[in-house]
């Protein structure tokens, strides 16, 4: 089930997603991408229904960078967490999206910064969170080995830590895993970690 | 010929202008002049308080400038119940930004807004557009001081000096002469009331009369907002040497 954790280190946020589509029983994909890179230097982690998580993540993205194109200024990472709670806290007594968010951030003024966003619009600004079934395990091995300002390969270590435990210990635990980094030249795909890859059927 | 064209702020008249909107300015013309200056310090905005009778009581507060938001401030030469309609939808929209975003709205992003609502009022019928000239003085974390003047058009523009109200070519040219990159507060006030002691009709420049207020930035970092006391004006206009009559004028 899913998994999606992050935090933040020296100069960068890292976040981590499984990529894993399920519906029921059934596992339909396991490369799917659930990080979606919001603007230059923004990343947004989403887990939940499915459809809510890519129609509400796109539309913050379109959103950004709309704002972006009419102010000629990019918005800060607390004003797009903020800009987002807004936006859920709106449709909570709509029409909700059931969303759980993780917004990790670098700006120039503040640095790099990780915001944790549910689905009933609850905001925390935290240096390590994380959401889903694997929340049970990740948060507490980043409990007992995250410590601020980690290097990048303290970070990396620390997210495989995470992953090896979700692994290990989550009776449903996703196969493969995404990792993303935001820093001072931008937001982007650091690495996979697949234990399964898709086969044809030929080599099936 | 343009009778067919001036009742109507929507229409554009064969030459290509806008009458009512060209009235509106004029309006602006007669009303008491304010003058901002940008400084590397801060911004200062200075107002000509238009004393229209001995009986009437003086405000205690300000009636030219407004504080908009902790960041931004106004002068306003003009109508003023149109003035206070602006300045009422200025304030509510630095609050929702603020609300949307939990950070003060850009300096300009404010501007705009308020000229955007000056322009519907230019096109869509059967309205007047407003009298009323803007000088706004603010601060952000991403462009710092700004000064910006705004007509009754909508159009609006970045200044490092800016004059509205009556006399204000006359200021703007003393302005263009007198002004200087780098300076700081104290030398932007001084200019301000030397501009001001040149363009105003009374002969001497006294407390009642004028208004000052600055923005700047507080060793903290905050952003402030402040109106100068009559007492400190009285010092300032002695110490610049303008409380006297000007030969000059």
């Amino acid at each position: 089930m899913e998994c999606v954790f992050g935090l933040v280190g020296d100069g960068f946020a890292i976040v981590a997603a499984d990529t894993s589509a399920v519906h029921s029983i059934l596992v339909h994909k396991s490369n799917e991408d659930k990080i979606m890179v919001l603007d230059s230097h923004k990343l947004v982690a989403a887990s939940g229904e499915p459809g809510d998580r890519v129609q509400f993540t796109e539309y913050i993205q379109k959103n950004v960078a709309l704002y972006q194109f009419r102010n000629g200024i990019p918005l800060t990472t607390p004003a797009a967490a903020n800009f987002t709670r807004g936006e859920l806290a709106t449709a909570l007594r709509k029409n909700p999206y059931f969303v759980n968010i993780l917004m990790a951030g670098y700006d120039k003024e503040i640095g790099p910064s990780l915001y944790f966003i549910d689905y009933i619009a609850t905001l925390h600004k935290v240096d390590k969170g994380a959401f889903g079934y694997g929340s049970y395990f990740s948060l507490s091995i980043m409990d007992r080995h995250y410590h601020s300002g980690m290097s990048l390969e303290e970070a990396i270590g620390l997210v495989d830590k995470c992953i090896m435990e979700i692994r290990s210990r989550l009776v449903v635990a996703p196969p493969n895993f995404v990792i993303k980094i935001v820093d001072k030249d931008g937001a982007r795909e650091y690495a996979w970690r697949e234990s399964l890859k898709d086969v044809s059927v030929t080599s099936a | 010929m343009s009778r067919r064209y001036d009742s109507r702020t929507t229409i554009f008249s064969p030459e290509g202008r806008l009458y009512q909107v060209e009235y509106a300015m004029e309006a602006i013309g007669n009303a008491g002049s304010a003058i901002g200056i940008l400084a590397k310090d801060g911004v200062v905005l200075v107002g000509e308080k238009k004393v229209t009778s001995k009986l009437l009581q003086t405000s205690t507060s300000t009636e030219k400038m407004y504080k908009i938001d902790d960041h931004v401030a106004c002068a306003v030469a003009g109508i003023m119940s149109d003035a206070n309609i602006l300045i009422n939808t200025a304030r509510v929209q630095a609050q929702r930004y603020t609300y949307a975003y939990q950070e003060p709205m850009p300096v300009e992003q404010l501007v705009q807004s308020l000229c955007d609502t000056k322009q519907g009022y230019t096109q869509f019928g059967g309205l007047r557009p407003f009298g009323v000239s803007f000088l706004f003085a603010g601060w952000d974390k991403n462009y710092g001081f700004q000064l910006y003047m705004s007509d009754p058009s909508g159009n609006y523009g970045g200044w490092k000096a800016a004059a509205i109200g009556a006399n204000n070519q006359a200021a703007q040219s003393i302005l263009k002469q007198d002004y200087k990159d780098e300076i700081n507060r104290e030398e932007a006030i001084q200019l301000a009331l030397k501009v001001l002691s040149k363009t105003m009709d009374s002969t001497s420049l006294t407390s009642d009369k004028l208004e000052l207020a600055e923005v700047f930035l507080m060793p903290s970092g905050n952003v402030k907002y402040q109106v100068c006391s009559a007492d400190s004006l009285n010092k300032l206009l002695a110490k610049f040497g303008v409380a006297q009559p000007s030969t000059e004028a």
